[in-house]
């Protein structure tokens, strides 16, 4: 606690009061009880500082000193957004939810009355599917990293909601975008808190695509929560790609229960941002689950990206995959911590983890952590971890064959990330990934040759 | 004169390895390059195609008229030299196909020619994987990752097939082969072989030279070539061994 006089603690509890005096009769509201909570965990954990064992490596204390303004998501003007300047999937078939600086935009959306999901803003599920939200909503808030998830429930307005309940379902498509002018008053440094719920009933495929982007060179805090339950039986794929503006941090929790039999595989790509920070749960709560986690992260400039996956492997006889891989150019670092933890019920644990990185410039840095906790005997885990360059030789057999330095340079780490992006299974969002993929690293190689 | 090698000195990390080599070669000849371990045969390869680890500190290349040593690797292949490796790398993620295409459209380029569209680029490959006995299936994996060491080769001799260039310098292509892959990877040599090219085969056996049959070989010994003779010198390489010529030189 003796680092809290210098953060914004106090701050954020203001900001909470007179948020609360803004809310007038939704106080009496169920959600209400969700903020009180919410502030009241902040109130006890405060923000993270570089003290801490789980942000050491984070450079978490540039954001936790800056006293961002919390976005009403309700109250002031539609912010203008070029539809031009929105990362559109063309040939979607689906809904879309969009959101400018935490507002959801309701003429920017589409929401498909489509057979096996229903995609809704959140303040509307509170009133359609009330039990549905409040069954799962901060369900597992007491496992969260940190005070900024916390500040995330105590501000709680809107946000996304899906919900698969049968056969057939479209993918949605959910858009956060911060955008010029997000702030209140000139100067004021914005935070979003965008909130994701996505339910899934028993034996139902579904597939959610959640974009962060930034549109504006500005400083920001996106600070998120992503909330995911797996029915039993159910396959469901998340993919999250977090494109913040060179001036935004992102700060995100996702967390994800898992029911018996089901597969979860999640994509999480990074290629922007100043600050990034991913905290990723999986809760393997019953067997013969197959949870897959796949990372890209590319950083250039003076970025730093931070991903915290743990993985609880709570039940016997479940696997899980994971393969995080990073491209760091510039002064760009880049950290991976990977936590497996096997209880000691969960025998028969098949757990594989791998991080790759590769370093395109001698600036950048990466701190790679893997962290097995296994308590129980008849498992089956591994990890490994790379750090390294290009291979010089693979560059030379490429010009021999005409490519220039340049050229065999970029085919080699396009190649590098296209593990991660081939492991997309939508056509039209792998094509699109790996365009965004492809125009990062081509300015972080850029910027270092 | 195709190419034109002065007085060549070549060092790695300060050692010398290449200590004055002079060799001539004109279109459409074949020339044997043979030589124990350790002699200089693949540097000699390396720095013909560019291979920035080793320093040239002396001497000349002249390529169709043109200084070699003052060209980057890439430019090298487009005017139209291929190195086939010993040890061809292993590119994870890239396809052989991807890789195929995109060298021969930057030499296509680099001659004036159109680039080369993915189902014209497909017409012309099947052509060229019968020649190697190579499966389509092939174009798809990473480019040697996971390959044999026989299939390795038989894809060196694909590109070769491929990019069509001036002067190929095989560098010990031979080496690691069973006596199926070496007969396809020789077949495929003397095929794309016509008078308008020329070929410099570096090897330390004489078995190749069955198949490929060299105008001109060169026998190799710490960093010079110390004799020249026409095809019955590998003969003699191989039934005395190198022994004689050290003595010769010695002599």
């Amino acid at each position: 606690m003796s680092a809290q006089h210098a953060d914004s603690s106090e701050w954020y509890l203001t900001c909470f009061q007179s948020f609360e005096q803004q809310l007038n009769g939704d106080s009496a509201a169920a959600v209400h009880g969700l903020r009180r909570a919410g502030i009241d965990r902040f109130a006890a954990s405060g923000l993270p500082s570089g003290h801490d064992e789980n942000w050491r490596h984070a450079g978490i204390n540039a954001v936790s000193r800056t006293r961002y303004q919390p976005l009403s998501s309700t109250e002031g003007a539609d912010a203008a957004v070029e539809e031009s300047t929105l990362p559109r999937i063309a040939g979607w078939q689906g809904s879309e939810l969009v959101f400018i600086n935490g507002k959801f935009a309701p003429s920017l959306s589409t929401l498909l009355e489509s057979s096996g999901v229903r995609a809704m803003n959140l303040a509307d599920a509170l009133k359609q599917e009330p039990d549905v939200v409040h069954a799962h909503l901060d369900a597992r808030s007491s496992q969260y990293e940190g005070g900024y998830a916390a500040l995330n429930s105590a501000f709680l307005q809107d946000g996304a909601f899906v919900h698969f309940t049968g056969d057939g379902a479209d993918p949605v498509h959910i858009l956060y975008v911060t955008s010029a002018g997000a702030g209140a008053a000139d100067g004021d440094k914005p935070m979003t808190t965008p909130r994701t719920l996505i339910v899934a009933d028993a034996n139902v495929d579904g597939m959610v695509v959640e974009h962060f982007l930034g549109l504006t060179p500005a400083a920001y805090l996106t600070n998120a929560v992503t909330e995911i339950a797996v029915g039993e039986g159910s396959h469901i794929q998340h993919c999250k790609i977090q494109q913040e503006g060179e001036a935004g941090s992102h700060l995100a929790t996702m967390y994800v229960t898992e029911d018996r039999d089901c597969t979860f595989t999640s994509h999480n790509v990074s290629v922007g941002g100043r600050l990034v920070r991913n905290d990723i749960t999986t809760l393997i709560a019953g067997e013969g689950i197959t949870s897959t986690l796949n990372g890209l992260s590319l950083g250039g400039g003076s970025e730093h990206v931070d991903n915290h996956t743990t993985i609880e492997h709570a039940q016997p006889n479940c696997s899980s995959h994971e393969l995080y891989k990073g491209v760091f150019g510039g002064q760009a670092t880049g950290v991976f911590r990977g936590k497996i933890h096997v209880h000691p019920v969960a025998q028969k644990t098949d757990a594989y983890q791998s991080n790759k990185n590769l370093l395109v410039s001698p600036e950048a840095n990466i701190t790679s952590k893997p962290q097995l906790e296994i308590y129980a005997d008849d498992v089956k885990c591994s990890h490994g971890s790379t750090t390294g360059q290009l291979d010089a030789d693979a560059i030379f057999y490429l010009q021999t064959r005409g490519l220039s330095a340049t050229a065999a340079v970029r085919v080699l780490t396009e190649a590098f990330a296209d593990e991660i992006v081939d492991r997309i299974p939508h056509v039209l969002l792998r094509d699109e990934v790996r365009a965004l993929a492809q125009t990062k690293l081509r300015s972080l190689l850029e910027e270092t040759h | 004169m195709m190419l034109k090698i002065e007085n060549l000195h070549a060092s790695i990390d300060g050692t010398p390895i290449l200590k004055g080599i002079d060799l001539e070669v004109k279109q459409g000849e074949i020339h044997a390059v043979m030589g124990p371990n350790g002699s200089g045969k693949s540097t000699l390869a390396q720095v013909l195609a560019g291979h920035q680890a080793y320093e040239v500190t002396e001497g000349s290349v002249v390529f169709e008229g043109n200084d070699l040593l003052e060209l980057a690797p890439e430019e090298r292949a487009r005017e139209g030299i291929f190195l086939a490796f010993q040890y061809p790398v292993e590119i994870p993620g890239v396809n052989s196909a991807y890789f195929l295409r995109n060298g021969l459209n930057e030499v296509r380029k680099h001659r004036g020619l159109e680039q080369m569209d993915a189902i014209d680029f497909l017409s012309l490959i099947r052509e060229k994987l019968e020649l190697v006995e190579m499966d389509e299936s092939f174009l798809k994996r990473s480019v040697n990752e996971g390959f044999s060491g026989g299939e390795k080769k038989r894809h060196e001799i694909l590109q070769l097939a491929v990019l069509e260039p001036k002067l190929a310098i095989m560098d010990e292509t031979d080496s690691g082969l069973d006596i199926d892959a070496l007969r396809i990877v020789a077949n495929g040599v003397t095929k794309l072989h016509t008078p308008e090219k020329s070929v410099i085969l570096v090897t330390h056996y004489q078995r190749l030279l069955n198949y490929i049959v060299p105008d001109v070989v060169h026998v190799l010994m710490d960093g010079r070539i110390v004799k020249t003779g026409g095809k019955e010198l590998a003969l003699e390489l191989e039934e005395r061994g190198y022994d004689f010529v050290r003595e010769e030189v010695a002599a």
